[in-house]
């Protein structure tokens, strides 16, 4: 189990940033089991990665609650007995979280298909835990509006139906749009959050960034931007300097998440990240939805034409990898990091894809993999300096 | 003996020669002016492509033959070499791997390059990353079939609208474009009037390993037995000769009390009856078979089998539907089926054949079969009382192959079995 890695900061930003790695340590839910108590017969929903319209389940009512596995915060004790070594980590350590009770202030759990994993861990919760609300959540890959916008509506619906019985409450076109309204503010901080990032990545620290996105996972949305809104006011004035660093883009980390460890390795070995896929569903769709004309088709609308690029997504217009060398023209990206976790095989298969468009592009790029509680950072870091030294050494010839 | 070996020998002649005979018009498609559909087995639309005279090419088929050929370790490390991670599936490495190499079928004729892609990735969510591959191998045009998954146990109406919306305003215009055949609704009844009488004679074979001894194995055997079924020949006359050819056979078997053949001719006395879970090892295939046929072992029911679709549990394709029942076979096939619904499969194989365990074969590359299998072994064992085995392997990479624990394991197992047998309890 390693310990907070953030060096201890001053002020109100320290503060902050102390909250944030408590949420991110919370593995027991002790916030989400304390917004639950302050009021009556409040539900709390899980879901597992990468996304989900949590404006459905806000609007029934619930608390959508992010499910990113144990990182390497938990000792796998029965998890392991549960999957072949060949499987990669997060779905132990969900398990482990499960199984021995850290999951049940959840009242019910919505895993969207991105992976045979995550589907078959969908069954298996079926099977373990049979008194809970287990949805899948089988996102559309025909993006005909016609065809996979209406089965996809139909699917939120049924979800919609499943958590109101949950919480006694119906979800109607007004509370969805309301609930569109209130994630639209959140896609907008989070938007900021993302620039300043890329703008000023010594400002914001890849480690604050992600708790920052974790913390999204486990509070209410309106608290959760005016966190954001809170941060980037305070960590404009915090006079950070700018170091000698190299600007990279991750790309592979959007399911199983990477270690705090990992991160701050990352801008040790002289990396400033400036734009990644983690916590990708807290920035999967890259604009505000229609508050006003049919909700169900807004949020239809923002999964099937406005979300980012995913390995867990059909490329239907084959624009993968033109949008990865976009994006990292757009953030001065210098390279790119395929970081992926052992075993993810949509994120794998893709990688090869990703890196001949690259290549055609004369973009550098190195691969590494991890898992959620690798431990040992010493490879890694030294994989990624030499990349970021490489860099540094093009750059200047 | 003689006439069983006859017998045996003529189903087995026709399949050779009706496969044959396909790679053939594969490999001379172009030159004769045929359009060629890549897709995967599991949810396939094999009369719909046949009725507008495309011919198939199911890339799995493919794979699981180089492995069959000696031929994936090769492909495999091509495929590596060319940046394709050690962790992925096997099947996709040994395709990428076939086509870098020249792309040479199990004939030893060249396979023709695709004019589309029909992209149904029914069960295995690793077959739309396969078909993004292969896109950037062959930049041809690709059709998505997205297949929902039963999730809560059953084909809802909207799961079916929406497959038959798809296959009514996407697959078939594509196919009539590529092919220049208008579709025609008559015909695709006929066609699927033919394949329910294969289906009917598939599903007597399959449940004659409820008979003891079984004349069948219903995984290594069974393999060769849903070959014609699942690859192109649903819904022809071919299909309806072969599977009847065979069932003959097997009722022959059946008459004279016989066991399944084996690689070394007719099986010994039935010692352990087995119900199967997951895909078999391609790469040593007869040397993994020989380990249960040499102890009596006999694999009465599979879930392998069932990837192409559940016939046993009532699935026919009906003539008077044919979009529809189009759709349900795609969300009707094993791997799309939820936990629960996999669980209760087994349980009732486990019971209706008798079996006196199971046994799970869980391969690296396959994470739709494999994630989360030891919690179906524990539930099997909960339910039925009867133990179960576990083994691991790889569908076609000979380096997760290792015979001397494989053995080891299958021994300990039917060891396990006559221990119950006499009462003991582990």
């Amino acid at each position: 189990m390693s310990a907070p890695v953030q060096e201890k900061i001053p002020g109100r930003l320290g503060e902050m940033v102390a909250k944030m790695e408590a949420l991110y340590a919370d593995l027991d839910l002790a916030a989400v089991r304390d917004w639950k108590s302050r009021g009556q017969n409040r539900r709390a929903v899980g879901f597992l990665p990468v996304y989900v319209p949590r404006e459905v389940i806000h609007a029934a009512g619930a608390l959508p609650v992010g499910i990113m596995g144990g990182a390497d915060r938990i000792e796998i004790v029965r998890g392991d007995s549960y999957f072949q070594s060949y499987i990669c980590h997060l779905p132990r350590s969900v398990i482990e979280l499960a199984v021995v009770g850290k999951l049940d202030a959840l009242d019910g759990f919505v895993f969207p298909s991105i992976c045979d994993v995550i589907r078959n861990l969908s069954g298996m919760f079926k099977l373990l835990l049979k008194d809970k609300f287990v949805h899948y959540l089988d996102l559309p890959q025909n993006f005909d509006r016609r065809l996979g916008g209406r089965f996809y509506i139909q699917d939120m619906q049924h979800l919609a139906q499943g958590i109101g019985r949950l919480t006694g409450v119906e979800v109607t076109d007004s509370a969805l749009r309301a609930s569109i309204k209130a994630f639209n503010h959140n896609r907008a901080a989070v938007r900021r959050l993302v620039a300043a990032r890329s703008d000023r990545p010594w400002e914001v620290p890849t480690l604050e960034y992600f708790l920052l996105l974790r913390a999204g996972y486990l509070i209410p949305v309106e608290e959760h931007t005016a966190l954001l809104d809170e941060y980037l006011e305070l960590v404009g004035r915090s006079g950070r300097h700018m170091m000698d660093n190299v600007r990279v883009v991750v790309r592979g980390a959007f399911c199983e998440q990477p270690p705090l460890g990992l991160l701050r390795t990352l801008e040790r070995a002289g990396c400033y990240v400036v734009d990644d896929d983690f916590v990708l569903g807290a920035h999967f769709i890259e604009r505000d939805l229609d508050e006003r004309g049919d909700p169900w088709e807004a949020l239809a609308e923002g999964f099937m034409e406005y979300s980012v690029p995913s390995a867990s997504k059909y490329d239907e217009h084959r624009t993968k990898g033109s949008e990865l060398v976009r994006r990292v023209r757009d953030v001065r990206g210098e390279g790119v990091i395929f970081m992926a976790p052992s075993f993810c095989d949509p994120a794998l298969l893709d990688q090869p894809m990703l890196a001949a468009a690259l290549e055609k592009e004369h973009i550098a790029h190195t691969a590494l993999k991890y898992s959620e509680d690798t431990g040992q950072f010493q490879v890694i870091r030294e994989q990624a300096g030499t990349f970021a030294d490489g860099l540094k050494l093009w750059s200047n010839a | 003996m003689s006439t069983q070996t006859t017998e045996k020998d003529a189903s087995m002649l026709k399949q050779k020669e009706m496969i044959a005979d396909h790679f053939h018009a594969l490999a001379h498609a172009k030159k004769n002016g045929k359009k060629v559909v890549y897709t995967f087995v599991p949810g396939n639309l094999t009369e719909l492509i046949n009725h507008f005279g495309l011919l198939p090419v199911l890339p799995e088929i493919n794979a699981l033959q180089s492995g069959m050929r000696g031929k994936s370790a090769e492909y495999i490390a091509i495929a590596e070499k060319a940046g394709h991670s050690e962790d992925v599936c096997t099947y996709v490495k040994t395709d990428i791997g076939m086509l870098k190499a020249g792309n040479i079928g199990p004939t030893g004729e060249p396979l023709p390059k695709p004019d589309l892609l029909l992209l149904s990735y029914t069960g295995c969510f690793t077959f739309l990353k396969w078909f993004e591959l292969l896109r950037e191998e062959y930049d041809c045009p690709v059709v998505m079939l997205h297949v929902p998954y039963q999730a809560d146990g059953a084909i809802t109406p909207e799961m079916r609208d929406y497959v038959v919306g798809q296959i009514r305003r996407e697959v078939i215009p594509a196919f009539e474009r590529l092919s220049g055949v208008k579709y025609d609704e008559a015909k695709l009844r006929a066609q699927l009037a033919l394949s329910a009488r294969a289906e009917d004679d598939l599903v007597w074979v399959l449940e004659s390993g409820k008979h003891r001894p079984s004349p069948i194995d219903a995984w290594f055997g069974g393999v060769y037995y849903i070959g014609p079924m699942f690859t192109s020949f649903r819904g022809t006359q071919d299909a309806i000769d072969y599977y009847r050819l065979l069932r003959e056979e097997i009722q022959e078997r059946l008459a004279q009390n016989l066991g399944p053949v084996t690689p070394d001719g007719p099986a010994g006395a039935e010692r352990y009856r087995l119900v199967v879970e997951g895909p078999p090892n391609w790469t040593s295939f007869r040397e993994f078979w020989r380990m249960f046929s040499s102890e009596g072992a006999v694999v009465v029911a599979s879930s392998y089998t069932k990837v192409g679709g559940l016939y046993d549990r009532g699935f026919r394709h009906n003539p008077d539907d044919p979009l529809g029942t189009l759709a349900d076979y795609c969300m009707g096939c094993y791997t799309n089926l939820n936990f629960p619904q996999r669980v209760a499969l087994l349980e009732s194989y486990i019971n209706d054949y008798a079996a006196d365990g199971f046994l799970i074969n869980s391969v690296k590359s396959c994470n739709s079969f494999s994630a989360g299998q030891l919690l179906i072994l524990r539930e099997l064992e909960k339910r039925t009382g009867r133990p179960g085995g576990f083994i691991e392997s790889d569908l076609v990479d000979p380096r997760y192959f290792s015979a001397a624990n494989i053995k080891n394991r299958l021994e300990s197992y039917f060891q396990m079995i006559e221990a119950r047998r006499t009462g003991a309890r582990p």
